[in-house]
């Protein structure tokens, strides 16, 4: 076998150990050091879009490249092609120096490609061993080989140094754990290239962590790694080379050591920094918001460990933290919808929680009434009927105001008129309020999500005086222009007096947007910091376990 | 919707232009249209007295009973329910108003119909609040919550009467609100015509019907935007009965007796109605107008069978290969929404 060394790449040449991960196929002597995978020129069009446009792209033995782009960029596609989920409609695709057609998902594993969508496919009623050679089962005489799938399962979970029992109901499984077992779908198939598609999106930190150690081990194999995500800590902790997509078209190359943050929002967004954040000015007033040593459990886990935050007027006020750190159950308790353990809540002076005084959570209405208001992160699940017309999503949770029925009946031309309005503000696309929900592109979800809100505090500036607004991951999955017009919606809200509590996995707009930050970790408050010192360092720095840890 | 939208939807080339307008109509209101179209052209040309007057107002009134439970249905299944408990409703309701008009007779027709009717309607209604409790308060699947309740009830209708018809209703019950006319229209049809103009201001006009789709479109949302989803439900499935309810008794009344039997059909149809209607199985979707005309396209097909004397067992062919084809063709209009969109 021969060593696979980058020319120049001296901290790639750590010798590979002799271990059954050996990579499909033997590599062409002629072609060692040469990219595993080499895609060159593909385009894939789509009746009416251009998904692709004459995208090049290559994955070396060893590396981790990383994907990145904006929703929409064409990121999916090319790993989909790349995966053999379709075929392109023109290029050429190069695997080990070799032109390979990719017939099908089967066809790329056989040839050594695996990829771990975002989607799980995992069938929750069965093993995890059943699950790992689903439409490949070892058979023996027309029979299922029970024996060589317990037998292969502990292999390539052994391998992987994942702790899964093979007989576990997949059921019963976390979400990391489901993680791991698509991970180790992958490789039942002893692949070269593993296509990664946003891998820690539903992890905990602990289990990212794992993540990112499996990957150092597979690099040190000489497996090549296509690694899509939107995290900047992520890119600089794990990613060799990065490769940026807008809207379909291949941007640019670059070696992840020596590219600051701001290049690759640049180049991803194809705007400067300063043209997506729009300035907020501050103006902190009265204290509006105030959670005091809250503790919250969701089953037996810990999500809320004596937590405090203050939110005033006239202040936008960022929440960061990994996912699962519990920066969402802050809003969540807020508004009313998380009952906390202990600890206590205060709305503009009045308790609406307190565990030792006996006064339970009020919920969303009473929350609502009182003048806070939470945007949920998930609109499919939470956020919106997709059934339902935007206009019908749009006014929803203001129907109960005079200004959109008065004794139960509908004021139906009031609420055509304001929902018209508000959704002129955010430029909703097509400008059709009477089209279902479903039928708009994330971005104008997301929109009809905001203007939900909008509705709910009122079309007037002064409106927006006093009241709570918490926006629980508002910009996942929104694509550049949508994203503008939601942050202007926050400035809005925020210069008229409202406290803004922006609770976000993007760095980026934390640290562009918000006055004053928290950052969560393991469910407890790791850091209060004033706008000066929010930087990205800063913020980091309490993402993750110190080293000492 | 304007002509380019559709990628992939050939438009434009003018021998293509009939068959842009059919799917065009297809897309916007369904097969319902088709499917009443077929049949009054099949019927008309198959049968001498299809379009006879006296043949009308006889569907007409005959479609009473069945448009108002396709309405009740409706309800429920706007907010992702289902009520398979609307036939032992009829059943219910028609045996506790003739016990009770046979028992409060001695007080004179008059007060033995008013408590009778007020006692069958009660009946409904309880039934009704109980299957609201359990999917509501208690997350029972309205599925099993309801078909568990028209075991209970149907049970209970039989275990009463025995078996057997209740008679001895007063004479005016039946003249009245069974064969009854008022201008010269029929009474059931002008209740039932009443009814209709509630339920219409009830889901477009008040917040509670809003809520009703909101519900059913994503009740976790519908929940966070500050509704008392719980109790919204609860109150649908109490609506929906009340309205059963009414049928039952109009039934009852062109019965002239107390039957525990009745109503077996109505689950069945009172779907199918509403799913030729256009109504979503999955919560959120339905017009009560295109529910209205799923009831009548239904009678009308049943009626021609009669006219053509088809067997009746074969007539439950009919309708439950319509109810199949109607969601088929149901999805695919969806699919062809989807990719039209506007």
């Amino acid at each position: 076998m021969a060593q696979i060394v980058e020319p120049g790449d001296t901290a790639r040449a750590a010798p590979r150990p002799p271990s059954s991960l050996e990579p499909h196929g033997p590599v062409d002597p002629a072609h060692a050091g040469a990219p595993l995978l080499r895609l060159e020129g593909i385009t894939k069009r789509y009746p009416g879009t251009l998904a692709l446009d004459s995208v090049d792209f290559d994955v070396r033995p060893g590396e981790v490249h990383v994907l990145f782009g904006e929703n929409g960029a064409g990121k999916s596609t090319l790993i989909q092609t790349i995966a053999g989920v379709h075929r392109p409609s023109s290029g050429r695709i190069f695997l080990r120096g070799r032109e390979v057609t990719l017939e099908s998902v089967r066809h790329a594993r056989t040839l050594g490609i695996s990829a771990v969508f975002q989607e799980f496919s995992i069938v929750p009623q069965m093993t995890v061993e059943e699950n790992l050679f689903l439409g490949d089962e070892p058979r023996r005489g027309g029979m299922l080989d029970k024996r060589a799938v317990r037998r292969m399962a502990t292999e390539v979970l052994d391998r992987l140094g994942f702790e899964l029992r093979p007989g576990q109901h997949a059921l019963y499984l976390s979400r990391a754990e489901q993680q791991m077992v698509e991970i180790a779908k992958a490789f039942c198939t002893r692949p070269s290239v593993v296509i990664l598609d946003e891998p820690t999106a539903s992890l905990t930190e602990r289990e990212t962590e794992r993540l990112f150690e499996l990957i150092e081990q597979l690099k040190s194999e000489g497996i090549g790694i296509v690694y899509i995500t939107h995290r900047m800590s992520e890119i600089q902790r794990i990613g060799d080379r990065i490769t940026v997509l807008r809207d379909g078209r291949y941007i640019e190359t670059l070696p992840v050591a020596g590219t600051t943050q701001e290049r690759l929002v640049a180049l991803m967004t194809g705007r400067v920094v300063d043209q997506i954040f729009p300035q907020i000015r501050s103006d902190p007033g009265e204290e509006l918001l105030r959670l005091d040593g809250i503790c919250a459990s969701s089953g037996s886990e810990t999500v809320l460990e004596d937590v405090s935050i203050r939110v005033r007027a006239g202040e936008v006020v960022g929440i960061a933290g990994l996912v699962g750190s519990g920066k969402s159950e802050i809003g969540r308790a807020a508004f009313g919808i998380l009952r906390p353990d202990r600890g206590s809540i205060q709305l503009r002076g009045e308790t609406v929680f307190d565990a030792d005084a006996g006064i339970d959570r009020l919920g969303p209405r009473a929350m609502l009434d009182r003048g806070l208001i939470y945007v949920p992160p998930d609109r499919r699940e939470e956020g919106l009927a997709m059934v339902l017309p935007a206009r019908e999503n749009m006014s929803l949770a203001a129907l109960d105001l005079p200004g959109f029925s008065r004794g139960g009946l509908l004021r139906r031309s009031a609420e055509k008129r304001d929902v018209s309005a508000v959704a002129k503000r955010l430029a909703l696309s097509p400008m059709n309020i009477e089209r279902r929900a479903e039928h708009f592109s994330g971005g104008n979800q997301q929109k009809v999500l905001i203007g939900k809100a909008l509705l709910r505090i009122g079309a007037q500036p002064e409106d927006a005086r006093g009241r709570v607004v918490i926006f629980d991951e508002p910009t996942v999955g929104v694509d550049i222009g949508a994203r503008m017009l939601i942050y202007r919606a926050m400035r809005d809200l925020c210069e008229a007096g409202a406290g803004v509590v922006l609770i976000s996995s993007d760095l980026p707009e934390i640290l562009h947007l918000a006055h004053r930050s928290y950052v969560m970790h393991r469910a407890r408050l790791r850091a209060d910091l004033p706008a000066c010192e929010t930087t990205e360092e800063t913020v980091l720095s309490h993402f993750f376990d110190p080293e000492t840890d | 919707m304007s002509a380019n939208t559709a990628p992939g939807v050939p438009l434009a080339a003018a021998p293509l232009k009939l068959k842009t307008l059919v799917t065009r109509v297809f897309v916007r209101a369904g097969i319902l249209p088709w499917f009443l179209i077929s049949c009054v052209l099949l019927l008309t040309l198959t049968t001498d007295s299809f379009l006879t007057g006296s043949n009308i107002s006889t569907v007409a009134r005959q479609a009473t009973y069945l448009i108002l439970a396709a309405v009740a249905q409706m309800l429920v299944l706007l907010t992702r329910g289902l009520d398979l408990s609307i036939g032992t409703m009829f059943a219910m309701g028609s045996v506790v108003t003739s016990m009770a008009m046979v028992a409060t007779s001695p007080m004179g027709p008059a007060a033995a119909i008013a408590l009778g009717m007020g006692a069958g309607m009660a009946t409904c209604l309880v039934i009704g609040a109980a299957n609201g409790i359990g999917v509501a308060y208690f997350n029972v699947p309205p599925f099993v919550m309801t078909l568990a309740m028209s075991s209970i009830v149907s049970g209970l209708a039989f275990y009463s009467t025995g078996g057997t018809p209740v008679y001895g209703l007063p004479y005016e019950f039946s003249e009245i609100f069974g064969y009854g006319k008022l201008f010269g229209i029929a009474v059931p049809v002008i209740v039932t015509a009443a009814v209709l103009v509630l339920v219409h201001l009830y889901v477009s006009w008040t917040r509670a019907g809003r809520y009703l789709y909101a519900i059913g479109g994503n009740p976790k949302a519908s929940e966070l935007s500050g509704i008392d989803t719980k109790f919204n439900l609860f109150m649908t499935y109490v609506v929906s009965s009340g309205i059963t309810g009414i049928s039952a008794l109009l039934l009852t009344a062109r019965l002239e007796s107390g039957e525990s039997n009745i109503g077996v059909e109505y689950p069945l149809m009172s779907i199918a109605a509403c799913a030729i209607g256009g109504v979503s199985l999955f919560g959120g979707i339905g017009k009560l107008g295109n529910v209205v005309l799923g009831a009548v396209f239904i009678i009308f097909v049943q009626n021609g069978m009669n006219l053509l004397q088809l067997n009746s067992y074969l007539q439950m062919v009919v309708i439950g290969l319509l109810l199949i084809l109607a969601i088929v063709a149901d999805n695919y209009r969806l699919k062809l929404l989807a990719r039209m969109a506007d």
